[in-house]
């Protein structure tokens, strides 16, 4: 599957031979998120798929919209927002300049176009995009939004002073010009394949932000009272618990939004939002429903609201560690420097990735909210093989390990020039998470391999508290599961966690992003031909060439891609996309009569 | 009596430093951050967060941030809230006023039921009433409030579908409409701290009110043919309120603390959810701010408690 090979896909559908929907199912298989797959079809000159139809035929008119939050948005700057229930709140009122749609689809907000070669918008030499903005679009303060307030979000985020938590959307970015405006351009260092990072940015207006840049950023008094560009003006809100916002008769987008107002609360659990939404009906919205399949099939079928499983990059994965926590070499154990004794041996790692039963975890533990996944980058199934059960066989571990000379001793577990083979599995605490960790130690127990549990609290798993051990960043275990939260839809800046030069470590306080400790120079060599690859059907064969030698190489274990789960009442249209917010399409949203 | 307030209030100085010292320094000690939800997020680099860090002060040694803290309390600036990024006082007083309108209300269902209830039952001991009365309140402490919160939730909102149970501080209505409203998803909240507090106060009262009822004086009072009613109300429960008067005092400053489990189930807004939500995110300004305040409530309830001992019975008397 390679260059010529995707070549004659993409000029397949081109050509109309081939469906669209078929050629991004068949990237999927190869490990290519849906938008990515657009993008490839976008370069080459296929049309965009026709958006979802929107029935009102008049703005407003839709009464209240409900929306139930288990974690209320805490602040409404989106440049501050620190998890995504942050950047959910700020979309009411904040726009950026496209959004993804839910096939991965970019679709423009504030922009009049999407930049692609063919409207010149994207330079042939990679090295700059040009957007053209909407024309006629306000502030709610009346205010018209231009130019300007595109290059200082830029120059605002970009100031480490701000402390923007969208400051690396903007990474590889010299620097954000004015033409007229109306357009703004965009120059990056380098050419840079890479060039819709920053899309998904909200915009803030310049005019009220312009005085609060740098360490003054938290006395700006439009932190609290957003005044944007979207669908909903701001009316009142409490950090934590309930968000109001009205209606935007002066929205630039015709007969949107249907809702008159929108409330958003958050707080309590996610069970008893699925429950609100799905059983009794007080809110017609559930966000992130964390719950039990089983569950929520149960509430579901009081036919009060539905679940809708949007799929996303997400995927939950148990990483291997590369590197020997169990000494200590220049003063810090799971140096970058070290070897781990039992898991540098592929052997092991393979059987590892055979002892994975996800068909059962998918089946038992997941349901709809996990989908079995052999592949890193995410995807529903590897190409021609959509049956995954195949790669689960304790027999196969089994004779793997054999053939390696990992001989089981008197009690079972399995050695080897007096290694044991045991082995501490880490990972945050989460009911569904430590169900995994059963079901994995049973069936490794089965090939002679001893799985040591351990559980930390979340808030100190995923801290970044240089002084505690028990972070995911330090890795101080064999192997952990977690989450790679996966918005952004291009799988490039993923890749960079397998990378030899982000090797985390006391070095770089822990702080870079390869927390495997992975190292492999054809990797390294193939990331840095897709870094500067500008032709996007080359570099999408690179791409899949570094998925797929992370899977042989069994870097990490992927277990289950997570789509993201929302609860709509019964009345409730909402073009969901799990590539973005799920209010990111909020000014689509309606209820049906 | 001046004396002694003075007194009181002059320890209660050292206490109070004490207090923020062990807080501070417990929070300071307890592993998290509050920056971890970031760690997941592939838009924010190390640098943001570290700088996030040096901004906020979190890599100084404790002993500089207890002093700041310290400094800022004494000049009336409660701190900023890591998660907010707003002043916490803002934040602590937009919580207040519903704490106080569900706690407060929850209280005096509590004390309407537990008086009347606990003082007929030892005006009548061993009767049916009494012992109805005394099997409901056993009942009624063993459960805990999350349990008789589901078993609401499942009988009136999924069940019989009559009372919303997202309580909403912001109601979109005016008039009677707002007050039918918030009624209604009162009620529920309201109902289960307010039976649970009831329980327990309806065994103290009945106590209370045995112990006096027994004694010669009353004997005395009903054999110069007083009428029953104003035996048990004026010189009965006069007497017997005291030991109540203690335990209903120090049981206010919960009245802001809030009801952590409840408010989270009904999703209340309340101080008590403010605190939970900033202990889980680690938002240490706002737990620390909380938990200070709450101290400080406990620590004049006491006092309050113990003057009020002397209005209610002149024989104690103050030195």
């Amino acid at each position: 599957m390679q260059e010529d090979v995707l070549r004659a896909l993409v000029e397949e559908v081109r050509t109309g031979r081939t469906e669209r929907r078929d050629f991004v199912a068949r990237l999927a298989g190869l490990g290519l998120s849906a938008p990515f797959a657009s993008l490839l079809l976008a370069s080459a000159g296929v049309a965009q798929a026709q958006p979802a139809p929107y029935k009102p035929t008049r703005r407003g008119g839709g009464g209240p919209l409900k929306l139930l939050f288990w974690q209320g948005p805490t602040l409404l700057n989106p440049h501050f927002g620190i998890g995504a229930k942050d950047q959910e709140g700020s979309a009411l009122f904040y726009e950026p300049l496209a959004r993804y749609d839910p096939d991965g689809n970019l679709v423009p907000v504030l922009a009049a176009e999407i930049p692609s070669r063919a409207n010149g918008g994207i330079a042939a030499d990679g090295r700059s995009t040009t957007w053209k903005l909407k024309k006629g679009v306000r502030w709610h303060d009346g205010k018209p939004f231009t130019a300007d307030d595109v290059v200082f979000n830029f120059t605002y985020a970009t100031d480490i002073a701000t402390a923007a938590t969208t400051f690396a959307q903007y990474e590889g970015i010299a620097a954000a010009t004015r033409i007229d405006a109306e357009t703004v351009r965009f120059e990056f260092q380098k050419p840079t394949p890479l060039w819709h990072r920053s899309v998904g940015v909200a915009l803030v207006p310049k005019h009220l932000f312009e005085t609060f840049g740098g360490t003054r950023s938290r006395d700006a008094p439009t932190n609290l009272r957003p005044i944007g560009t979207g669908p909903y003006r701001f009316v009142d809100f409490k950090p934590g618990d309930l968000l109001r916002g009205e209606i935007n008769r002066d929205y630039h987008a015709t007969n949107r939004p249907h809702f008159d107002t929108v409330e958003l609360k958050g707080g309590g659990d996610a069970t008893s939002a699925a429950r609100a939404v799905l059983q009794t009906g007080e809110y017609d919205f559930g966000w992130n429903l964390q719950v039990e399949d089983e569950v929520l099939t149960r509430m579901e079928a009081s036919r009060r609201g539905r679940v809708v499983a949007c799929p996303s990059g997400d995927v939950e994965m148990i990483q291997v560690n590369h590197a020997d926590p169990w000494t200590e070499v220049d003063g810090e154990r799971s140096s970058p420097k070290s070897r781990h004794p039992v898991l540098s041996d592929g052997a092991v790692r393979e059987a590892l990735t055979l002892l994975l039963d996800r068909k059962s975890i998918q089946g038992f533990v997941y349901g709809r909210a996990g989908v079995a996944t052999p592949n890193f980058l995410n995807n529903p199934a590897r190409l021609n093989s959509p049956n995954v059960k195949n790669e689960f066989s304790v027999e196969r571990a089994n004779a793997v390990l054999d053939a390696a000379g990992w001989k089981r001793g008197s009690d079972g577990v399995r050695e080897k020039d007096g290694r044991k083979l045991k082995l501490l599995f880490q990972t945050s605490i989460n009911s569904v998470r430590q169900k995994v960790q059963n079901i994995y130690k049973q069936s490794c127990a089965k090939a002679g391999i001893e799985l040591e549990l351990k559980g930390v609290t979340a808030a100190v798993f995923f801290s970044s508290d240089l002084a505690n051990p028990d972070t995911y960043g330090k890795f101080l275990a064999d192997l952990q599961m977690y989450a790679v939260a996966g918005r952004p839809p291009d799988p490039g800046v993923f890749m960079q966690w397998f990378l030899s030069s982000q090797a985390t470590g006391k070095a770089n306080k822990w702080q870079s992003v390869n927390r495997g400790r992975w190292r492999n120079d054809d990797y390294d060599r193939l990331y840095r031909a897709s870094e500067v690859e500008l032709d996007p059907v080359k570099r999408t064969a690179l791409l899949i060439e570094m998925n797929d030698l992370i899977c042989r190489e069994h870097a990490v274990i992927p277990v289950v891609y997570r789509p993201s789960m929302y609860g709509l009442g019964r009345q409730l249209v909402a073009p969901l996309s799990g590539w973005d917010t799920a209010l990111s399409s909020i000014a689509e949203w309606y209820a049906e009569a | 009596m001046g004396h002694y307030l003075l007194r009181r209030l002059l320890i209660a100085l050292p206490a109070l430093l004490g207090i923020s010292v062990v807080l501070f320094t417990v929070l300071a000690l307890a592993p998290g951050d509050p920056f971890s939800e970031m760690a997941l997020n592939p838009n924010v680099p190390p640098e943001v967060q570290a700088n996030l860090r040096k901004q906020f002060g979190l890599d100084d040694p404790i002993w500089q941030r207890y002093f700041r803290w310290l400094l800022a309390m004494l000049q009336g600036d409660w701190g900023f809230s890591f998660i907010s990024r707003i002043d916490v006082d803002k934040l602590i007083l937009s919580r207040v006023p519903v704490t106080l309108a569900i706690i407060g209300a929850s209280q005096v269902l509590a004390l309407v039921i537990a008086l009347p209830v606990g003082i007929y039952s030892a005006a009548r001991p061993y009767s049916w009433f009494d012992r109805i009365a005394s099997t409901l309140a056993f009942i009624g402490f063993s459960l805990p409030t999350f349990f008789t919160g589901l078993l609401l939730i499942l009988l009136f909102s999924i069940k019989l579908d009559w009372l919303p149970f997202v309580y909403r501080a912001d109601l979109a209505a005016t008039g009677w409409d707002w007050w039918v409203q918030q009624i209604r998803q009162s009620a529920m909240p309201v109902a289960v701290l307010g039976f649970f507090q009831a329980a327990g106060w309806t065994r103290y009262v009945r106590s209370a009110t045995l112990d006096v009822i027994r004694l010669d004086y009353v004997t005395t009072a009903r054999s110069k043919g007083l009428h029953e009613r104003a035996v048990i109300l004026k010189h009965v429960v006069r007497n017997a309120m005291i030991p109540v008067v203690t335990l209903v005092a120090l049981t206010l400053p919960q009245v802001f603390g809030g009801a952590v489990v409840t408010e989270q189930i009904f999703r209340v807004p309340g101080i008590g959810s403010l605190l939970i939500d900033a202990i889980q995110r680690n938002d240490l300004p706002v737990v620390m701010a909380v938990t200070f305040v709450l101290s400080c409530l406990v620590i004049a309830f006491n006092l309050i408690a113990d003057v009020l001992y002397g209005w209610l019975d002149p024989r104690i008397s103050y030195r």
